[in-house]
């Protein structure tokens, strides 16, 4: 992978977005690592919804999500109608804005700095690169740092998150496979991440450049991770979480809170089951708490099975 | 770890829960997280993390902790809150929601996002009233500032009044009412722990009866009402 990125400096917003004040030493600084990452860190132990429309935003508000993803088509529909999936209708995001106090998030094709310029023009709080869209670019991500945004990027395993992390991703989520409503490939690509964690926690000091090889990620990052035994940032997992269990599952595999897209808003009681995912993601180490909000919710989603899957519709395989 | 002395609770339904730990054991204090008006009752002090407001206010009420945490503080419980602790403590928040249930122990009025979204989030340097060795680093991220702040209310910290700080300058960031604490940026997220000392001696010197003194004879039965 090439580390120079081809988006050019003129056409992105300067990552030093310093104010220096004219008569002072005292400044304020925008955009800062701990700036964007923090974002994340107020998020954690929380639910994020896929929503479409303002209405569906204030149910997931009232549900409790600590933030909502304005999109057009959540992935269950991408999936049904097939074409090209492309960053939402502006006008409808800020109208989702407008409508909900919590944060709100949008998503950008891989590799399509412009549409991220454009979320960060309309103001969003969060851009997400995600899979789920068509990729814009089959070779280069989009240069993160470039943006006063904060972004998060799906990832596999870890040397996928570390290669986010070093374009300047400031959150990171497992991939799953999202609009299946089926949770295997998330609990897979936790259980991924966690373990080379814990793999490169456990290892002689002269035996990481070697992993850091493998992970085909910087060694430097690497060296920061074995050192902490954890990632420099939040880490969410997504894709085909449909029921409080699910949600409890991921959270005792070691994910920090949850991205649910269609499963909520593509199940007989969107409400219910939202305020139900909320509650087993706070309470995911205690199976009386999940047990009781898992009563009486109505229909889930309609999963797929995975092996039905064409691999031309594989969207964790979208980036690299 | 200290095995005698306070518990800090850090209030576990949502947000950077774990910073505020690794803060309070930098200070030497126990803490513990607290999710239930059980694990509410074992604990000398409470700090209510960064997050989301909105979401923790739901919460609160969905999990019944809401009553009896107001009456922890009504009786002198030491409590900190950092920017969604701040929003929850305040007597009122300008955000155009009648539904948005308060604890209500600050003589405050807050107002949420009241830099701008996340974009306009910002790290500066800030003078702290009781913090003695210079500026604290402070991060702010979709901070509230606090709009007005009764006369019972010390203001420790304010942005500063520099033309870059544009219609921010002067705003109250950092409140004392009592025993309870609150700054509307995240000290927790920097390695400067001068903020949680200040909250930790609150704790050491609280006057609210010592834990150890509220269990009478069976364990695990108050002998104070709450």
């Amino acid at each position: 992978m090439s580390a120079e990125n081809t988006v050019s400096i003129e056409n992105t917003v300067s990552a030093k977005n310093t104010v220096p004040a004219e008569n002072s030493n005292v400044e304020r600084q925008v955009g800062t690592a701990r700036v964007k990452r923090g974002m994340a860190e107020m998020l954690k132990g929380g639910v994020i919804m896929d929503v479409v429309t303002p209405e569906q935003a204030r149910i997931a508000e009232d549900a409790g999500a600590v933030a909502v993803m304005a999109l057009e088509r959540v992935p269950a529909d991408i999936r049904a109608q097939g074409g090209v999936a492309r960053m939402s209708d502006p006008d409808m995001i800020a109208k989702i804005m407008d409508a909900v106090s919590i944060p709100v998030m949008a998503k950008a094709r891989i590799g399509h700095f412009v549409e991220a310029q454009v979320l960060q023009a309309i103001g969003v709080d969060y851009i997400d690169e995600s899979e789920v869209l068509t990729p814009a670019d089959e070779a280069h991500h989009i240069d993160k740092f470039a943006f006063t945004v904060p972004f998060v990027c799906g990832a596999t395993n870890l040397g996928e998150a570390l290669r986010r992390i070093s374009e300047g991703a400031a959150m990171i989520r497992s991939k799953g496979e999202a609009g299946t409503g089926n949770i295997v490939e998330a609990t897979r690509h936790m259980r991924s991440i966690r373990a080379a964690i814990r793999s490169l926690a456990a290892m002689h000091p002269e035996e990481v450049p070697a992993a850091a090889k493998e992970l085909a990620a910087p060694l430097e990052l690497i060296r920061e991770i074995a050192a902490a035994g954890s990632l420099p940032v939040v880490l969410f997992t997504a894709g085909g979480i449909a029921t409080p269990a699910d949600a409890a599952m991921m959270m005792q595999l070691g994910a920090e809170g949850l991205f649910v897209g269609s499963g909520i808003f593509k199940s007989g009681d969107p409400a219910k089951r939202a305020e139900a995912i909320v509650k087993a993601t706070t309470f995911h180490d205690d199976p009386e708490m999940v047990a009781k909000v898992s009563r009486g919710l109505g229909e889930p989603m309609v999963g797929i099975n995975l092996s039905d899957l064409p691999d031309g519709q594989r969207l964790a395989q979208r980036g690299w | 770890m200290t095995e005698t002395g306070p518990i800090v609770g850090v209030l576990g339904l949502q947000g950077d829960v774990l910073e505020h730990r690794r803060a309070v054991a930098d200070c030497g204090l126990r803490s513990t997280v607290v999710r239930r008006p059980a694990e509410l009752a074992r604990v000398d002090a409470l700090i209510l993390p960064g997050g989301e407001s909105t979401t923790m206010s739901r919460l609160l009420v969905a999990f019944d902790l809401m009553e009896p945490l107001r009456a922890r503080l009504a009786s002198g419980m030491p409590a900190y809150g950092s920017c969604a602790g701040m929003i929850l403590m305040s007597r009122e928040v300008l955000d155009g929601r009648p539904d948005r249930r308060q604890l209500a122990v600050l003589d405050a009025v807050v107002r949420p996002n009241a830099f701008g979204r996340q974009a306009a989030s910002f790290e500066a340097d800030l003078d702290f009233v009781g913090i003695p060795g210079g500026p604290i680093r402070a991060v702010f991220i979709r901070a509230p500032w606090v709009e007005q702040a009764g006369s019972g209310v010390e203001v420790l910290a304010r942005v500063p009044e520099v033309p870059v700080a544009g219609s921010a300058a002067g705003r109250i960031v950092a409140i004392r009412q009592g025993s309870v604490l609150a700054t509307a940026f995240h000290p927790e997220l920097t390695g400067d722990r001068r903020v949680h000392q200040l909250f930790c001696e609150m704790v050491r010197l609280s006057n609210e009866v010592p834990v150890s003194a509220r269990y009478a004879g069976e364990s695990g039965t108050r002998a104070r009402g709450a």
